[in-house]
């Protein structure tokens, strides 16, 4: 197989189909992220949406189809689990922060533990991302000490400090409080702007609006239709696209 | 060194003035006999206590290994464990193990391989891992999936996962149940006993078998074992107080 080259797709979905049991999740989903792009998905509770993340991270095997990151095929028996998860970086809904060390210690444990790194490095490191998330002062909390909104944002640097090429986030703002919501959603934009490759399952639209490059509606385990922004939201021709965004927007 | 002979005159007294014999603190022979005693107890006891967590740390990692075959025996060997009396247990490894795992001394007699007391250090650390396999289960079964989630997107193998994630979390939501049974090991040691291990019930009995005073070292004992207990259930205390975690509730 050639080399990876970035004019490639960064991530690249063909045709995946998975199902648990009876249900199928996932029924022939494709698209496609380019390096330094930020792709949007959203679509109804049960769409699949966390599933699609989870298997471009290989936390969930597929059924058929295929997944590259970088080229590699994420579902192959001989993939390094290791280097793939080094890649890509995931945050979820209900952050999922280790509960018994510090916000400072969340950021650094998978550095050091993970990737070997020495101590010093990792934690100077940390202490900037933890800058970064403008958490500066919290790094001694422990996660039970923080806010919905901080604990996202430690999450986040957690993430960050594997220096992945590619975030996913899982609709991280959908278990917060509505005045933390902003301050994730901050963080995120910034990461974006410095182009920071990201995959973001969301359903605050007017976010998905301003920061996509694409935006993708999917249901029942596919992309029913995928635009640019202004493109989408202006002229989405899928009745099911329609009905969605009327009732959310 | 602080000589303790006033004190020792003091239970001499105590005996000459109202019968209470307590022979283990003013008879030299006694109280060296008692207090080898008392040490093999304690040895025992840390040797189990150590040894048993350890066993339950291993045998909640294998539970979790892919490995059907691996699973199988050491659900096999917990079931065993804890449904079986320690003492039927201990018997079983002394005189029916005991009696095959043996060498041959240099002057060429056949003698058991392993000595009394460590047949109950072995019997006894079993049977509490046992308990502990089933503790530390119970407490990773609570452990969120999504945070173990977390760490394998983090890269985390299912070692390490366990190793800095799994188990500290589960560790302190094992730790009242871990308590439990750590006292009732402390406990169980006296079974030791039976096999003629020299522990502190066994010397007991030999002290109030020469000196006729079962009533005063009964006392003794029981003095002694709340004491050790309370101890045990102090620094386990400290220790949870040590683990705890700001905003953090064990499950
Ligand atoms: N591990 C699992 N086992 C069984 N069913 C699952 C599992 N994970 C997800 N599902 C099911 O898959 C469907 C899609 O779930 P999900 O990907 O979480 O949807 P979304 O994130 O779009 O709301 C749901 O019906 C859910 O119940
Ligand atoms: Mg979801």
């Amino acid at each position: 197989m050639p080399a990876w080259t970035p004019d490639q797709p960064l991530i690249r979905i063909r045709d995946v189909h998975l199902s648990f049991g009876a249900v199928q999740v996932l029924n022939g989903i494709s698209l496609d992220v380019m390096k330094g792009d930020v792709i949007c998905i959203i679509g109804p509770s049960g769409a699949g949406k966390s599933t699609l993340l989870r298997c471009v991270n290989a936390l969930v095997p597929i059924d058929r189809g295929s997944i590259l990151v970088e080229g590699q095929e994420v579902h192959d028996a001989k993939l390094d689990k290791l280097a793939l998860r080094r890649k890509v970086g995931m945050v979820f809904q209900q952050y999922n922060l280790f509960p018994h060390r510090t916000a400072l210690d969340n950021v650094m444990m998978a550095p050091i533990h993970v990737l070997k790194r020495p101590r010093g490095e990792v934690e100077q490191e940390a202490r900037a991302l933890m800058r970064k998330v403008r958490l500066e002062g919290k790094e001694g909390s422990y996660p039970g000490e923080l806010s919905g909104g901080q604990q996202q944002r430690v999450a986040i640097a957690r993430s960050l400090a594997m220096q992945p090429d590619v975030m996913l986030f899982d609709e991280v703002t959908a278990a917060l409080d509505p005045e933390t919501v902003k301050e994730v959603l901050v963080t995120i934009r910034e990461l974006a702007e410095e182009g920071m490759t990201c995959m973001i399952v969301t359903h605050e639209m007017g976010f998905a609006r301003e920061i996509a490059d694409e935006i993708y509606f999917t249901d029942r385990g596919v992309v029913v239709e995928h635009g640019p922004p202004a493109e989408f939201f202006a002229h989405s021709r899928d009745p099911r696209t329609r009905q969605f965004l009327s009732q959310i927007l | 060194m602080i000589n303790l002979n006033p004190l020792w005159d003091w239970f001499r007294t105590l005996h000459e003035t109202t019968g209470i014999n307590l022979t283990i603190f003013y008879d030299p022979f006694d109280r060296a006999r008692f207090f080898n005693g008392f040490l093999t107890s304690l040895r025992l006891m840390a040797i189990c206590l150590v040894a048993s967590v350890v066993i339950g740390v291993v045998g909640a990692w294998v539970q979790r290994s892919r490995m059907l075959v691996l699973r199988a025996i050491t659900q096999g060997y917990v079931q065993f464990f804890r449904n079986t009396p320690p003492l039927v247990q201990l018997y079983f490894f002394y005189f029916a193990l005991g009696s095959y795992v043996r060498i041959t001394s240099p002057t060429g007699l056949s003698v058991p391989a392993v000595s009394n007391f460590s047949w109950a250090a072995i019997g006894l650390s079993l049977y509490a891992g046992a308990f502990n396999i089933e503790i530390f289960r119970a407490g990773i079964e609570a452990v969120p999936r999504e945070t173990i989630e977390a760490a394998e997107a983090l890269g985390y193998s299912r070692l390490k996962a366990y190793v800095y994630i799994i188990l500290p979390l589960a560790f302190r939501i094992s730790l009242p149940a871990l308590n439990n049974n750590l006292v009732n090991l402390v406990k169980t040691t006296t079974i030791a006993y039976a096999i003629a291990v020299p522990e502190m019930l066994y010397v007991a009995n030999q002290i109030w078998s020469d000196e006729l005073n079962v009533p005063e070292m009964m006392n003794v004992l029981l003095v002694i074992y709340v004491s050790l207990v309370a101890l045990l259930v102090f620094v386990m205390g400290r220790w949870e107080r040590a683990l705890r975690v700001p905003g953090y509730t064990p499950a």
